[in-house]
């Protein structure tokens, strides 16, 4: 018997049989586990791109601060998500460990924990850095908890490409901090990131789609098929490989990054391809596991080679100033 | 009366955390309090390097 059932008549302003939260059972890393700290580090890795790209002088501890409400904020949006999702989760083995379905969490500690930090997040990157980008974090921490949340991942199997804004916003967040505007560059950035989340999570969605489907989420392979699902990926493939040329092919980029992202984008559009293809089965789950793998690999690429050339241009500009 | 009022009092003592529990709840307050140390440290070295030189010239 729990404790709520136990005790739910000893207060008469309380009725009894009304639920009461127990007393939390949540461990330091379970509230790290609510932050989604795989997609952090994505957020971070993005967003440092966005602050070293930027042309100015952003102090190196304002930099960091920055950096670190972008982080603090996508963790708040993926705690918001977490409490919202938990049926959801507790549906799906790949989430049902996560703390609140495994009962470690009480859904009003999740949902206190990212409101808490999504307010804290906000208030101080825009005290202490630039109101634009907690403006810009505000919004994007709005649509990943409400908009793709709330509203489009339970409606349209379009949930993950609309939402996935969420998800490419974090360059132009950083971009507005280190400038306090925006430009062409910080939204090339976000187009890379926008239309490399199709094919990612649609290549993770075939491989969970009966999952997806029991949980009643309306992703893509679920309400259109496999076929559909792989020939949009195929698509969104062959969208992406320009756009992620595309800094070179407008200019902000060198020709190394421009060779990188050419290969990148069509091994990319090869792994799709090869999807496309195959037959059912398990030739079909191992070629959308390689594609998943390959697409976090490419993103990771691109931005590095950003990081990498931007890097060295400062060296060498200090080298022969 | 007095033995209706006697009636209306819990008899059993609330809320018992268990060992576990309240080592778990040892522990976030701990993460808590060195959080919202470092949360502390950091406002104040961002607000030097914010104000720089010009945190000392202020009329006395």
């Amino acid at each position: 018997m729990t404790f709520a059932s136990e005790h739910a008549s000893l207060d008469p302003a309380i009725p009894a049989g009304a639920a009461r939260a127990e007393p939390s059972m949540a461990g330091v890393g379970d509230y790290l586990a609510l932050l989604k700290p795989r997609v952090m580090s994505l957020v971070v890795f993005t967003a440092l791109a966005g602050l070293m790209l930027a042309p100015g002088q952003l102090h190196p501890v304002l930099g960091f601060f920055a950096l670190l409400c972008i982080a603090v904020g996508a963790g708040a949006a993926g705690a918001l998500n977490m409490w919202y999702d938990a049926d959801i989760d507790a549906k799906m083995s790949r989430t049902v460990g996560r703390p609140i379905p495994a009962g470690r969490v009480q859904p009003g500690e999740a949902l206190a924990f990212g409101v808490t930090l999504a307010v804290g997040s906000v208030v101080m990157l825009g005290l202490m850095v630039d109101v634009l980008a907690a403006g810009l974090l505000a919004f994007t921490i709005f649509f990943y908890a409400v908009v793709y949340t709330m509203w489009l991942k339970r409606w349209t199997p379009q949930n993950i490409v609309i939402g996935g804004a969420a998800g490419a916003f974090p360059p132009m967040i950083a971009w507005a901090a280190a400038t306090g505007g925006l430009g062409i560059e910080p939204i090339l950035l976000f187009l890379i990131i926008f239309f490399w989340t199709p094919p990612h999570f649609w290549a993770l969605g075939l491989l969970r789609a009966d999952e997806y489907a029991r949980a009643g989420v309306p992703m893509l392979p679920v309400v259109a098929g496999v076929a559909e699902t792989r020939r949009q990926i195929l698509i969104y493939s062959l969208v992406l490989a320009p756009v992620g040329a595309s800094p070179w092919l407008l200019g902000y980029a060198t020709w190394a990054y421009g060779l990188v992202a050419a290969l990148a984008g069509a091994l990319v559009i090869a792994s799709a391809w090869r999807l496309y293809r195959a037959p059912a089965g398990d030739v079909a789950d191992g070629a959308a596991k390689r594609l998943f793998g390959l697409s976090i690999l490419y993103l990771f690429v691109l931005f590095a080679t950003l990081l990498v050339e931007r890097g060295a241009a400062a060296f060498v500009g200090r080298v022969f100033a | 009366m007095s033995m209706a009022m006697s009636e209306q009092q819990p008899t059993e003592p609330g809320i018992v955390l268990t060992e576990e529990q309240k080592r778990r709840r040892r522990a976030r307050s701990i993460a808590l309090a060195l959080t919202l140390g470092v949360l502390v440290l950091l406002v104040y070295i961002v607000t030097v390097v914010k104000l720089g030189p010009g945190v000392m010239n202020r009329p006395l």
